[in-house]
């Protein structure tokens, strides 16, 4: 039962082939079985079960809210949860319980979604890897797949296997996760840079980047307001759909949402791609991209070709540029926005009390770790009287080049983009930390952060499994709030490549019962 | 006045006290421009120093003032800036805070649509134009009572510019001439208030009250157009007026609606503008002409003895960060013409229906007093300057068949007086504006002189309750209507003082006012003089 989608499980509920609790009581134990992933930072256990009780009873009286009602859910842990602490996985939150819900978090509980946890994620959403939080690294459920394991059996042996392990990416590494292992049909993630599309491709999963403005940030903490947006995993593109149904829209707390009422949707099933123009940008085709995902990216843009669509290579000029600019603006932010943990009004508070200064700086320095403080530091800098001209000024000037870039390519007729999401399938830890996590971002984001400057709705798709048994997924890029269409093309595609289901029956030998419905699909795309 | 110079400034200034006391005999009237008149003089105080400081100087050359001045006015709304937050006076700390108020982690502006308004009124009054499209930003500073660590501001694009400040001063031989001068107004800006801090130095605690964070403010910048304490004072006494009238901000700068922070340098005529240094947080009308005369002072006597002025905020200012609000779209308002068709009326803002909405203005109020009443300028400036005094003064006039001129005299010269002497504001006066009616009625068809009138003036202050016919049939005030007796009178009078009679048939002119005198003594001051005097005139004649 856990193994199915969102959709399916629904189906199930209403039909009464399983009640809520149940459906909540398999997550959670679940939960417990991949505990050592460190996907979650709380598991909200006693909520969850209590909202399983609730909606329960609505199922019995026939009063079900709808798609949702009774659905186990998870939710990063830099959305506020009204009662259950929100961390952001810093060191300045640990203890924070919020008085408020984020927007997001309310519209799902208002369907009767079940809140399984919050999960892990990089301190601040500042990273790539999921391995920068006070909580500790995520651990990627792939690592114990049979198809890695298979894969690396003869190079695994006789060395440690527990160091082995695969990062999630990130920074919404422990919604990517828990959504991978069944442990939630749906997980919230956030995504400034590509924090929710690249732990997606990492884990396998579908990973949605809405349009700017589409769905409210009230509630999420920021890390770059111009360019957060929250993000939705699940393990199907109508999953996201239907999650996006219930979220966007104009929120009267965010200023910055559409004004238009958006009204839940069905995607259509694309029997015929014909019409459809799929732009490749030649710019992400860089020296960096590993041979296998460009393979694949390759094949699906001929998949598309072979199926009628036009396929043209389009010119992002500005792409280059993007890293570089990203930085500037997002740690000018991110110094903006981290200056009210000060320890005064909430948060972590240092003993020292000698002055209010003193007492500012002992907090801040306990409160964040080097990754957060390096890019206040940073941000302050560039936002320096003398400074803010030939950095901020221009790095905004270069973000309005960028957005124009995908404007003139969706004018000239493309109606989406096709990128990787990732320059390759997921590292061992071991191997990722040997760079910094500046250099990891900029090196991770390469793909995913000009369309966060510009606004757009992405989504990142599964496609196969690497050589190595890993998951690499691709990216669509659609034009500013043609979210819909956007994944109409994703659903297509999905349902064209057949993306194998993790198999972790090593990992969870009790767990059969997850897998029953799962047979190892054909990947009739390679 | 075309270069205003500190010493012809302060000759101005003492013409301003001047002219009240060529206006009103008590002397204590309202100086143009001020809110508490009766403490004015005491400024003087402050203007001492000037002139010692110039003689000191070399007489020849003299020094110019320049002072520019940032108020900032609190917004009279219901909720704060971009929070559901009341906004209240003296609320128990930390009572009004919302969650985006304590900076809660997440959450997010949300602009209020009556603080918008307020800035365009406001804008409109002051002659300003209205930017359709004006921007948010954030300015940094790491205070404890802004708990965001910046505050929302408007830097780039505010929403009004470009705008005038008429205020006037009293200047000629007798201080009667009304002069108006206009202060530029660069912009008006929307913004947030700070929190308050209150330090407990014993404990070496900082207390925080957060129910101020986040009120809107409105701040006013006036370009360097004013050239002494008392012509800035002036002049925020005519913003503060203007804003009361309109609505948009209380301006109690008791309460700290109204704060003024001004910039301030000295130069000589001719020379390049000096140094400026600011003088912050200004918020008593009190202190304001006060300690910008005292900052223009200390200049003059640093730089005369050799000395450079510092300017310590300066080397701070360039720290601060701005940066544009990312959780705020551009603020678009309309006019009729460019209203979006099918536009919800809620969603926007239409410039010229708050054009239509905009009330009479100070001025135009004082020219009305000045058109319908006969009003000298000067007069009507103290009738709006003292708070309630025009609303009591026009309720006189309904309820009185007096001349408006009389009724402006006994308000400016006794009432105004009186309320000085006990120190009271108009709205605790034990006089009512019927009473005061009621006795310039009784005055008007002569039924008592005007010395009874001010007797019983005198008693309606002391006997609370009572109506002047009260007081004048208790006291016997009527005014003898009765010829004959006021006859046996003066007979009576005459008979008892023949030197005095000698003395006027010798020719004296004073000796007759001496006979009235005691005519008026004797009927217990409740004959005409005039009448009085024909009487004596005639029997002397005879």
């Amino acid at each position: 039962m856990l193994g199915r989608t969102l959709r399916e499980v629904s189906a199930a509920l209403k039909q009464g082939q399983i009640t809520p609790t149940e459906l909540c009581q398999k997550c959670l134990s679940l939960i417990k079985k991949t505990k050592f992933l460190n996907a979650y930072i709380t598991v909200s256990e006693e909520v969850a079960l209590k909202q399983a009780e609730e909606s329960e009873k609505r199922y019995k009286k026939g009063h079900s809210l709808g798609d949702l009602d009774g659905i186990p859910i998870a939710v990063k842990d830099n959305f506020s949860t009204s009662g259950i602490e929100t961390t952001c996985a810093s060191n300045m939150l640990k203890g924070y319980v919020p008085p408020y819900n984020a927007t997001v978090v309310q519209k799902l509980l208002d369907q009767g979604a079940v809140l399984m946890g919050k999960t892990n994620l990089d301190e601040f959403a500042m990273g790539s890897g999921s391995t920068d939080g006070v909580f500790g690294p995520v651990k990627n459920p792939w690592s114990y797949s049979k198809q890695y394991r298979e894969k690396t059996k003869h190079k695994a042996h006789g060395e440690n296997e527990d160091s082995n392990w695969l990062i999630t990416g990130g920074s919404s590494g422990g919604s990517a996760a828990a959504v991978a292992t069944f442990t939630c049909f749906a997980a919230l993630g956030s995504d400034t840079g590509g924090s929710t599309r690249n732990p997606a491709a990492h884990c396998g999963v579908v990973g949605f980047k809405p349009s700017y403005g589409l769905v409210s940030r009230h509630g999420l903490i920021p890390l770059v307001n111009s360019m957060d947006v929250p993000g939705i995993l699940t393990r199907c593109v109508d999953d996201a759909a239907i999650v996006l149904g219930m979220l966007a829209g104009h929120d009267p707390k965010d200023s910055t949402t559409v004004q238009d009422p958006v009204k839940p949707f069905t995607l259509p099933s694309l029997t015929d791609v014909s019409k459809l123009c799929i732009g490749i940008p030649k710019e992400y085709l860089t020296p960096e991209l590993s041979s296998e995902v460009q393979s694949l990216w390759s094949k699906a843009a001929n998949l598309f070709e072979s199926e009628g669509a036009k396929v043209i290579e389009v010119s992002l000029p500005h792409t280059s540029y993007s890293i570089v600019c990203y930085h500037v603006l997002c740690t000018s932010e991110v110094a903006s926005n981290m200056a009210r943990f000060d320890g005064l009004e909430y948060g972590h508070r240092c003993d020292i009390d000698v002055s209010t200064e003193a007492m500012y700086a002992a907090t801040r320095r306990e409160g964040f770790n080097d990754v957060v403080r390096g890019r206040i530091l940073s941000g302050n800098f560039f936002l320096l009287k003398e400074n803010y001209e030939n950095y901020f000024i221009k790095a905004q000037k270069v973000r309005r080049l960028i957005a124009n870039d995908f404007v003139n390519v969706f004018n000239s007729g493309v109606d989406v983009l096709l990128t990787p999401t990732t320059l390759r399938e997921a590292v061992p830890y071991q191997e990722f930390i040997k760079e910094d996590n500046r250099t990891r971002s900029a090196q991770d984001d390469i793909f995913t952060q000009a369309v966060n400057m510009a606004g757009l709705p992405a989504v990142s798709v599964p496609v196969a499994l690497s050589n190595q048994g890993l998951p690499v997924g691709l990216q669509f890029i659609g034009r500013a709030f043609h979210d819909q269409q956007l994944l109409t093309v994703a659903k297509w595609f999905e349902k064209q490549v057949q993306f194998p289901v993790t198999q972790l029956q090593e990992l969870m030998d009790d767990c059969s019962s997850v897998f029953e419905i799962e047979k190892l699909a054909s990947v009739n795309f390679c | 006045m075309a270069a205003p110079m500190l010493r012809g400034c302060c000759l101005a200034r003492r013409g301003a006290l001047a002219c009240i006391d060529g206006g009103s005999r008590h002397g204590r009237g309202a100086a143009i421009g001020c809110r508490s008149s009766g403490k004015r003089g005491r400024s003087s105080v402050a203007q001492q120093p000037l002139i010692t400081a110039q003689k000191s100087g070399k007489g020849e050359h003299a020094w110019a003032a320049v002072v520019g001045l940032e108020i900032h006015a609190q917004i009279s709304s219901n909720s704060k800036l971009f929070s559901g937050s009341q906004v209240q006076f003296a609320a128990p700390p930390n009572s009004l805070v919302s969650f985006f108020d304590a900076s809660l982690p997440g959450t997010l502006p949300v602009l209020n649509r009556r603080c918008v308004e307020a800035a365009v009124m406001t804008g409109l009054a002051l002659k300003c134009h209205i930017n359709k499209k004006s921007l948010f930003d954030r300015k940094h500073y790491f205070y404890a009572d802004l708990p965001a660590g910046y505050q929302i501001t408007q830097q780039r694009l505010p929403i009004a510019v470009n705008g005038s400040l008429e205020y006037s001063v009293c200047v000629g031989k007798k201080r009667s001439q009304v002069i108006t001068r206009t202060a530029r107004i660069k912009q008006i800006q929307l913004e947030q208030d700070s929190g308050k801090s209150l330090h407990d130095e014993l404990r070496s605690q900082t207390l925080i009250d957060l129910n101020r964070a986040g009120v809107g403010l409105l701040e006013v910048v006036l370009e360097p157009d004013m050239s002494c304490g008392e012509e800035a004072a002036t002049a925020v006494r005519e913003l503060q007026l203007i804003l009361q009238a309109l609505g948009t901000s209380q301006a109690n700068m008791a309460e700290g609606q109204l704060r003024v922070d001004a910039n301030i340098s000295v130069h000589h005529p001719g020379e390049p503008l000096g140094v400026r240094t600011e003088v912050k947080n200004l918020n008593s009308a009190r202190f304001l002409a006060r300690a910008i005369d005292s900052e223009i002072e200390r200049q003059i006597n640093e730089l005369e003895n050799g000395r450079e002025i510092l300017n310590e905020t300066r080397s701070f200012d360039c720290k601060l960060g701005f940066m544009p609000e990312p959780n705020l779209p551009p603020l678009l308002l309309y006019d009729t013409a460019s209203l979006p068709p099918g536009a919800d009326p809620q969603q926007v803002i239409n410039i010229d229906r708050i054009r239509e909405q905009l009330p009479e203005l100070p001025s135009e109020t004082r020219e009305q007093l000045v058109q319908q009443y006969g009003m000298l300028p000067e007069h009507s400036f103290t009738i709006l300057n003292e708070v309630g005094l025009l609303e009591f003064f026009q309720n006189v006039i309904k309820e009185t068949r007096a001349e408006p001129k009389k009724v402006t005299s006994w308000i400016l010269n006794n009432f105004l007086g009186f309320l000085k002497q006990q120190n009271l504001a108009v709205n605790e006066s034990p006089v009512t504006p019927s009473a005061l009616a009621e006795l310039l009625n009784l005055l008007d068809r002569k039924a008592i002189s005007s010395s009874a009138a001010k007797q019983v003036f005198e008693e309606l202050w002391r006997s609370k309750g009572k109506t002047p016919s009260q007081i004048v049939s208790e006291k016997q005030l009527e005014l003898m209507q009765d010829g004959e007796a006021l006859n046996q009178v003066c007979l009576a009078v005459m008979e008892e003082h023949p030197q005095v009679v000698l003395a006027m048939k010798r020719g004296n002119p004073r000796a007759i006012n001496k006979l009235i005198g005691l005519v008026r003594k004797a009927t217990l001051s409740r004959a005409d003089p005039t009448v009085i005097k024909e009487i004596l005139e005639k029997k002397l004649s005879s």
